[in-house]
């Protein structure tokens, strides 16, 4: 489904991604974990095309992401993409925040993606506040929304951008909740969240960065059990003990 | 001491408004279309193809370094020609409402066009990314996610700048059309009674802006709430 091989990318001096490789399969969920500033957020954000790279090449679904003649917002519209902060469009209401794009990406009837809209948000739990504006929602709420947002579309994989790093720790079990959900239907995912408990419960295997590079890549229950690098053995330390 | 004499004034009441609906027309015209071309010209100016971006810079530098006063001329000289020419109208037509809405419609665009860029860079950078990552051209993108929220922290300084615009009209009196100043300037001319019909022309124009300001100001609170 997503292809990455031998990417590489830098901001002038700074290489913010050096020879990053990862496969992921229909129906797998990744958790791409490491420190802050280890480039995991740059990787998913190529992926999409939302940030260019230098070296390598991104194949989603197919079609080559880097490639010349790629229709970008074609293959974006395929691709989900949940943002760390949300990114709702303030000026709409969570219904015509779930709408919109359907109706001007894909070209559905307004009819059609309204129903569509209201059956997503009834799915997380949030079919009353269509007619709210984002910032009368929680946190929590918001990302809810952002979620179904993405799923108007059909996406054939999504990418999860520190879903719930911005959120109040109260909510952060009712995104995941929506996520594992998501997992169990057999979405195929790729997230980056420290949220070890998620990735144990769903995640296919573990994606472990550090300074640009994926220095490991292991089943779950393997990385968890025995992490072969010590960066990683440090990294576990420090996320599951406090 | 000076011995006024308002007693012109009421019988020139009429024709004053007359004059006042050229001014509003002016500036509603000039408005409307100066936020149009601005907000085209924004977003050419921040627009990475570099053709786009170089005319968008050059336009606006050009309009903000010339005044107001020489554009009007210019336009009265050449735009009426031009109008006849293309439009085959008569020599009698009176272009002057017209060649005067086009040249405030094109300088005003130049300041609107540095609000809307304002505006558009005030709107956070991942509003764009969600845009574009829910498929979205980067046109559609800026049209239906960027610019709506872009006018909307830009509204009081928009208005801001169009009551500055109602009063610059008053520049038009340099080709003799009568909006509102020029009408109080020939009626003051035709009595004799120059200064009391310009102090009045004054007083009209200061109670309107003063008010519009106040308004503009409960609206940015509102807006900042």
């Amino acid at each position: 489904m997503i292809s990455v091989r031998d990417l590489y990318k830098s901001y002038g001096e700074l290489e913010v991604l050096s020879g990053c490789s990862m496969e992921v399969r229909k129906g797998e969920v990744i958790v791409v974990c490491g420190p802050s500033g280890s480039g995991k957020s740059t990787l998913i954000k190529c992926v999409n095309g939302l940030e260019p790279f230098d070296r390598g090449e991104i194949v989603v679904d197919g079609v080559s992401v880097g490639a010349r003649g790629t229709n970008l917002p074609k293959l974006r519209a395929r691709v989900g993409m949940v943002f760390q902060h949300f990114e709702l469009f303030p000026h709409m209401r969570v219904i015509d925040n779930l709408t919109i794009a359907q109706v001007k990406v894909l070209g559905r009837s307004g009819e059609e993606a309204r129903r569509k809209a209201l059956a997503l948000l009834e799915r997380v739990d949030l079919r009353e506040h269509a007619e709210k504006h984002p910032g009368q929602l929680s946190g929590g709420q918001q990302q809810r929304v952002a979620i179904a947002r993405s799923l108007a579309l059909d996406p054939v994989c999504m990418l999860l951008d520190e879903p719930t790093s911005a959120l109040d720790p109260e909510m952060i079990n009712e995104v995941l909740d929506v996520m594992v959900a998501l997992a169990r239907d057999g979405m195929t995912m790729v997230v980056v969240t420290h949220e070890m408990g998620f990735a144990r419960k769903v995640a296919s295997r573990i994606v472990f960065m550090d300074h640009g590079r994926i220095v490991e890549e292991a089943p779950t229950t393997e990385f968890f059990a025995s992490p072969r690098t010590e960066r990683a053995q440090q990294f576990l330390s420090k996320v599951l003990h406090h | 001491m000076y011995d006024f004499d308002w007693s012109s004034i009421p019988g020139a009441l009429p024709f004053l408004w007359q004059g006042m609906k050229i001014s509003l027309a002016i500036t509603a015209i000039a408005i409307a279309a100066g936020i149009a071309w601005g907000t085209a010209l924004a977003v050419m100016r921040l627009s990475p193809a570099q053709s786009l971006s170089l005319f968008a810079a050059g336009y606006v530098s050009l309009f903000r370094s010339v005044p107001l006063v020489m554009v009007l001329l210019w336009f009265f000289l050449i735009v009426p020609q031009l109008l006849r020419d293309v439009l085959h109208l008569s020599h009698a037509t009176d272009l002057r409402l017209a060649s005067a809405m086009v040249a405030f419609a094109l300088f005003e665009a130049a300041y609107y066009s540095e609000i809307m860029r304002a505006g558009i860079q005030s709107v956070p950078k991942g509003q764009r990314s969600a845009a574009l990552a829910l498929g979205m051209t980067p046109l559609q993108a800026m049209w239906f996610v960027i610019l709506p929220q872009a006018f909307r922290n830009m509204v009081p300084l928009l208005l801001t700048q169009a009551i500055i615009l109602f009063q610059d009209t008053s520049l038009v009196y340099v080709s003799a059309l009568a909006d509102f100043f020029g009408a109080a300037y020939k009626v003051g001319d035709r009595d004799g009674r120059l200064v009391e019909l310009l102090l009045f022309a004054g007083a009209v124009y200061f109670v309107l802006c003063s008010v519009a300001s106040a308004f503009v100001r409960v609206l940015r609170r509102r807006v900042a709430a």
